[in-house]
């Protein structure tokens, strides 16, 4: 019985990781650039989403407001790539990663400004309820967040298979001189990619947020999640969420039969394992080169 | 009126001039081709066409249309479709999907609609579909049709580019080399292909070749070009015999042995690709 509580929990952290994790495979496919500002991106859509529907704040509707910060968290995304990164191409990458770093930062800040340092938990029309069966305790929220994302996930695959738009996105990412020539906007497509990160870290925020609290510092989670793409082999979108819901999972696991400690070790102790073994990760994409 | 029309172009990089003063026009319906050495600014001109440069001076008309003024991205809009020498296909997606990227500019539904998958959007993808598949039969790529590009070899992967190029249903379709990297009997389809396309869908093309069989073959015209200059223009056999060309080919003492056609094996032509740049 312990055992699915176990399961569910790891798969509801997963899926918030691997949310994240999609977020970093997306930038990085599509422009060739880490965003180490996702984690934070994840802690802003979670905080506009509090600002926008706790009572103490604006107290919209709960499903008002997460297409609201979705919204919002896409336009930051967009603007973030049009208005600083454009004007970066033909720098090396060191500069746009150090960038990224910087933006969490002023991120981080900007939240303590405008929401304090104060831990703060979403109001959620599901909050504190769970369901009960055979002696399991499964909360709703848990259940929730793993339902958002599979259906997520599924609208995702759709938009890249079957839209112009996302049709447009893969054939950009893979390769951005033979877009031009297809007549795809390349550096609009990017900056499309942006938003569409901005808007899933907003669906991991608000997931995180609505299982327990958020302080301008989650964004930290953001490491793992990175860990979680180079598991995934940080060019496949699948790999991504897979590597997300190992790590979630391996964590409650090894803090329920391991020794103390050990749980905040393991997702790291994974991902070398992974690199030693398989150092293109899990879903590399890379081939040998024919010679 | 020609459906391309190049007026004094030039175009430098640094010190170095790749292309002076060129002028040259395309005709609609007719296949051309740009002929000469390494380093002689061919593929330069065909980068100005994409609009991957801007040149110093000169204007270029195609359709009426001012290319100057358009992004890369707008230029195939107009019908202008491309090949390059190095193969730049999505390395990662089937051939089926890159033809259907070659779709991309005829795509007119919207998201709202696509998430709604309304009988328009349905048709539409039906249509594009149908289009990729005509491409398909038309080059026999059939029995490549879902595998992925990267396990392809390069002779397949030359004609798929050039399927991506056709998807794209242009006016005018530039081959950047089309025959380098390919067998006798590879570069034998592609001269029928060239024909095909030229006589039956009634597209110009505008090619940069170093394979003189193939140029002999199926151009109605020939521009030869060395250090950035023009130097004659003509039916392929003037152009083989005009004495500009082949001392630029073979040097003075060409002329001194009595060389005429300064023809290239494709082996030769593979053996230099790599140092070909410009």
């Amino acid at each position: 019985m312990d055992f699915v509580q176990l399961v569910v929990s790891g798969l509801a952290n997963g899926c918030v990781y691997g949310l994240i994790a999609l977020g970093f495979v997306l930038i990085y496919k599509a422009t060739e650039a880490v965003n180490f500002a996702q984690g934070d991106f994840m802690m802003i859509g979670a905080f506009v989403c509090v600002g926008l529907t706790n009572a103490e704040y604006m107290g919209l509707s709960f499903w008002l407001a997460i297409p609201l910060a979705m919204l919002i968290m896409a336009a930051l995304g967009y603007a973030f790539d049009w208005g600083v990164l454009r004007h970066m191409s033909g720098q090396s990458q060191t500069s746009i990663v150090i960038l990224t770093i910087a933006l969490g930062f002023i991120l981080r800040f900007a939240a303590g400004t405008i929401w304090s340092h104060e831990p703060v938990s979403l109001e959620t029309p599901f909050a504190g309820q769970d369901l009960r069966f055979n002696g399991i305790v499964l909360g709703i929220d848990e259940i929730a967040i793993i339902v958002v994302t599979v259906v997520l996930t599924a609208l995702l695959f759709l938009f890249f298979s079957r839209t112009k738009l996302g049709v447009a996105m893969q054939a950009a990412s893979q390769n951005q001189l033979a877009a031009y020539y297809m007549g795809i906007p390349v550096k609009r497509i990017q900056s499309m990619v942006w938003a569409l990160s901005g808007a899933v870290a907003a669906v991991a925020g608000i997931l995180f947020a609505s299982k327990g609290a958020i302080d301008p510092s989650a964004g930290l989670l953001g490491i793992k999640a990175f860990a979680a793409a180079a598991i995934g082999g940080f060019g496949s979108l699948p790999g991504a969420l897979i590597g997300g819901l190992i790590i979630g999972l391996v964590e409650p696991f090894s803090s329920r039969y391991g020794p103390p400690g050990v749980s905040q070790i393991a997702p790291y102790a994974i991902l070398l394992l992974v690199l030693i073994f398989r150092p293109g990760g899990l879903f590399s994409q890379s081939q040998k080169k024919k010679v | 009126m020609s459906l391309l029309q190049i007026r004094n172009v030039t175009q430098r990089f640094g010190g170095v001039v790749a292309v002076n003063d060129v002028s040259m026009h395309v005709d609609e319906g007719e296949v051309f081709a740009l002929v000469g050495p390494n380093g002689a600014g061919k593929s330069t001109i065909f980068n100005l066409l994409s609009r991957f440069y801007t040149p110093a001076g000169g204007s270029i008309t195609f359709d009426g249309h001012d290319l100057m003024k358009l992004s890369p991205d707008q230029v195939p809009s107009l019908g202008v479709a491309r090949t390059f020498q190095n193969i730049e296909l999505f390395e990662q997606a089937t051939v089926l999907q890159n033809l259907l990227v070659g779709r991309h500019r005829h795509r007119k539904t919207s998201v709202l609609a696509e998430a709604f998958f309304t009988r328009k959007v349905w048709e539409e993808e039906r249509h594009h579909r149908h289009a990729a598949e005509q491409v398909i039969d038309f080059l026999n790529l059939q029995a490549y049709r879902d595998k992925l590009i990267a396990g392809l070899p390069y002779g397949v992967r030359k004609v798929v580019e050039l399927g991506r190029a056709l998807a794209t249903e242009p006016k005018l379709l530039l081959l950047d080399e089309p025959a380098s990297g390919l067998s006798v009997e590879e570069t034998q389809d592609m001269a029928f292909w060239i024909e095909d396309i030229q006589k039956q869908m009634g597209i110009t093309v505008l090619m940069v070749e170093h394979d003189m069989g193939l140029v002999s073959a199926v151009s109605d015209r020939v521009l030869a070009l060395a250090d950035g200059k023009e130097l004659a223009t003509g039916k392929p056999s003037e152009v083989q015999s005009h004495p500009a060309v082949i001392e630029a080919y073979l040097g003075t003492s060409g002329i001194a042995k009595g060389g005429t056609a300064p023809v290239r094996s494709t082996a030769e032509d593979a053996a230099q690709k790599t140092g070909d740049v410009a």
